[in-house]
């Protein structure tokens, strides 16, 4: 069935069909129409909603509910992300399945409630403390807002990992058509037999994130234990949609909103006879660095257009290991690079 | 006849040496070790089984459970 | 009529990191009697905090899990949301409810979780090396309170329990202590009518203990004991506060 709806609404609709019965949240610009949504749906699916005393409370009752074996849910935007950064860490260390939404907004600070991309590092790079990773799935429209939160709740499960939904405020916030079964069924695996439910000591505190024990039982093991994971999940779950490269001499790499303006230069440079290619990674961790790599193998020039001061530009980077070839373009603080001016950067490099 | 009587067992490793049963028991039955046990710290001891009347007061105090009451059987 | 005293079932036989005299053991030997009696261990998931206590879970043998620090009230909603049927009760310190975890205890409360608390009040943060905590009494000296607690610069110790008094969703409050066999039974006492509230969803409860830290008090653990029998307790005044 299709609908007409808007991105925080979409992501809201993919989390209930994927199984999703819980969710904690508290109210921040420009994602309150998500929290509302899932206020509603919740309630209609016998879900569990709550909305918390701060972003704080609202990871720890996301990990609780997860500890007890349900798939659950928090959303928040930029300023909240950063308070989570603690309850992620400790989701992360205590393997278990989260999904966090982040509908990106303008920082630092308070900054504005426009759209924005500067949290990359803090998805990518870590933002909580310690050796882990997040799965972040990259959307780029409101189909793809209900399609990778989805996803998002079979990854974590599978994985045991948290997963985080990287998206912005005009994502969020605008409509297009949403189209999906409306008999879907939760991918993947939902059942936990891990979960702690009460089993008189026999599961124990088996989902934990300290440890101070030597030897196996060491908190060093315990990171070869999820280096391990993480190195699979590069393997396994890199995403990356190649649109146009086969014969580009010139490619752009952008994700989620700045994707479509790249896409739309793209397509019009293309009439103009000119070789260019879309690098859109569909995932921004694990990173599409093998694609990217082998594409700059052929010696294309690459411009990363961002709504930022330029964050994923240094895994395109890392990449290609020639700087000479990696040209950035980006806007802060809110403002959205034009089809124009990414035309204007395209032609220079 | 056997009569049902309890029988207290100190577990001298769990004993950190607090002395809250000491001061607890009402009979004085307890008193500290001259003896460390292997963790270094002095341990309690029963002085006087014979004063002992199960009442429990020094398995309450304890925060080990260093000390336990058990039933036994006696002629 | 003689009567045995032995390990409660749901406590594990092993040795504990407390200190000598700590309350901790006290409380945890408690708590398990009472799981114990109420034939609960199967359906009990506990939430450990951080502080002294943030290994209990090598010592109960039924679910425990963690929480970041000050959070264990919002992962103990977050569990017992999912599993209304379970016994689900947290265990904090007076750093992790008092100080870190001041909103998330009092929105418990307020949102009326079918939750227990078990408050540990022993003055001090015992785990990072004795530093003034939000109970800590007018002059007290701890490592930041140097020059003792002062209300002009340190301002006074809070009465958590009092300020949840107020809050609809709170059923039961009651403060106890474990100076002797007989407060040890009143708080065996107030322990069960708190897993009980929530056993029959009467709502949010909390047991506040007044525990000693001979370590960070600088004395004996009898000495820590007599202390809080004439000093603290002219601060917190034990007793029922609401139920």
């Amino acid at each position: 069935m299709k609908y007409l709806t808007t991105g925080n609404e979409a992501c809201g609709e993919g989390a209930i069909r994927a199984g999703c019965r819980f969710y904690a949240g508290y109210p921040i610009t420009p994602q309150n129409e998500l929290t509302a949504y899932m206020s509603r749906r919740m309630e209609e699916e016998n879900g569990i909603f709550i909305q918390a005393e701060s972003e704080l409370a609202a990871i720890s009752m996301v990990f609780g509910a997860s500890v007890a074996g349900r798939r659950a849910m928090t959303s928040s935007s930029s300023p909240g992300i950063s308070l989570k950064q603690e309850g992620i860490s400790y989701i992360a260390g205590a393997e278990l399945p989260a999904v966090i939404v982040n509908v990106m907004r303008g920082g630092p600070g308070l900054g504005n409630i426009a759209a924005s991309q500067a949290d990359y590092f803090q998805a990518t790079k870590g933002g909580g403390h310690g050796d882990y990773h997040m799965i972040v799935l990259v959307p780029a429209d409101v189909q793809e807002m209900f399609d990778f939160t989805y996803e998002a709740f079979a990854l974590a499960d599978k994985y045991l990992n948290p997963v985080m939904v990287l998206a912005d405020g005009m994502l969020g916030q605008m409509m297009e058509p949403l189209e999906f079964d409306d008999n879907i069924k939760p991918s993947g695996e939902v059942a936990k037999p891990w979960a702690l439910t009460g089993s008189g000591g026999k599961r124990g505190a088996s989902v934990k994130s300290l440890f101070l024990g030597s030897g196996e039982k060491s908190l060093e093991a315990h990171n070869e234990e999820l280096q391990k994971k993480y190195n699979k999940i590069k393997k396994d779950v890199t995403q990356v949609e190649l649109y146009m490269t086969d014969d580009a001499e010139k490619c752009i790499v952008a994700y989620g909103l700045m994707s479509r303006v790249a896409r739309s230069c793209v397509d019009a440079l293309r009439k103009k006879g000119e070789k260019i290619g879309l690098i859109r990674p569909r995932t921004v961790w694990p990173f599409p660095s093998g694609q990217i790599k082998a594409i700059a193998g052929r010696g294309v020039k690459f411009l990363v257009a961002e709504m930022s001061a330029g964050q994923m530009v240094e895994d395109v980077r890392l990449a290609v290991l020639d700087d000479d070839r990696v040209s950035f373009y980006g806007r802060m603080g809110g403002g959205i690079p034009t089809e124009e001016e990414i035309t204007k950067k395209v032609r220079k490099i | 006849m056997t009569k049902k009587r309890t029988k207290l067992s100190i577990n001298k490793e769990r004993c950190k040496g607090c002395l809250l049963c000491i001061e607890a028991c009402p009979a004085g039955a307890i008193t500290i070790s001259d003896d460390v046990n292997s963790k270094g710290m002095k341990y309690i001891v029963l002085k006087k089984e014979e004063k002992c009347t199960g009442c429990g007061m020094c398995f309450m105090m304890c925060p080990d459970l260093a000390i336990e009451i058990k039933f036994k059987e006696e002629e | 009529m003689a009567k045995e005293y032995t390990r409660p079932v749901s406590m594990k036989d092993v040795r504990t990191h407390y200190c000598s005299g700590c309350g901790h053991g006290i409380v945890h030997r408690i708590i398990c009697e009472v799981i114990d009696e109420l034939g609960v261990k199967d359906r009990t998931v506990a939430v450990a905090p951080v502080g002294c206590a943030v290994l209990a879970y090598d010592y109960w043998d039924f679910d425990t899990t963690e929480a970041a620090h000050g959070r264990t009230p919002a992962v103990a909603t977050g569990i017992k949301r999912v599993l209304p049927d379970r016994l689900v009760f947290t265990y904090q310190g007076d750093g992790d409810l008092a100080a870190i975890g001041t909103a998330e205890i009092i929105h418990a409360g307020n949102r009326g979780e079918n939750i227990s608390v078990i408050f540990v009040n022993n003055g001090v943060y015992g785990m990072t090396g004795g530093q003034m905590a939000p109970t800590t009494i007018l002059g007290q000296t701890t490592a930041t309170s140097q020059y003792t607690r002062r209300p002009e610069k340190e301002g006074y110790p809070i009465k958590i329990m009092e300020m949840m008094a107020v809050l609809p969703g709170v059923t039961y409050l009651e403060r106890t202590t474990v100076t002797s066999p007989k407060e040890i039974l009143t708080t065996k006492k107030a322990i069960e009518r708190s897993f009980r509230t929530q056993i029959d969803n009467k709502g949010f409860s909390m047991v506040e203990i007044l525990s000693p830290c001979p370590t960070y008090w600088g004395m004996s653990p009898s000495a820590a004991m007599k202390r809080i029998r004439n000093e603290v307790t002219k601060t917190y005044p034990l007793g029922l506060i609401k139920g």
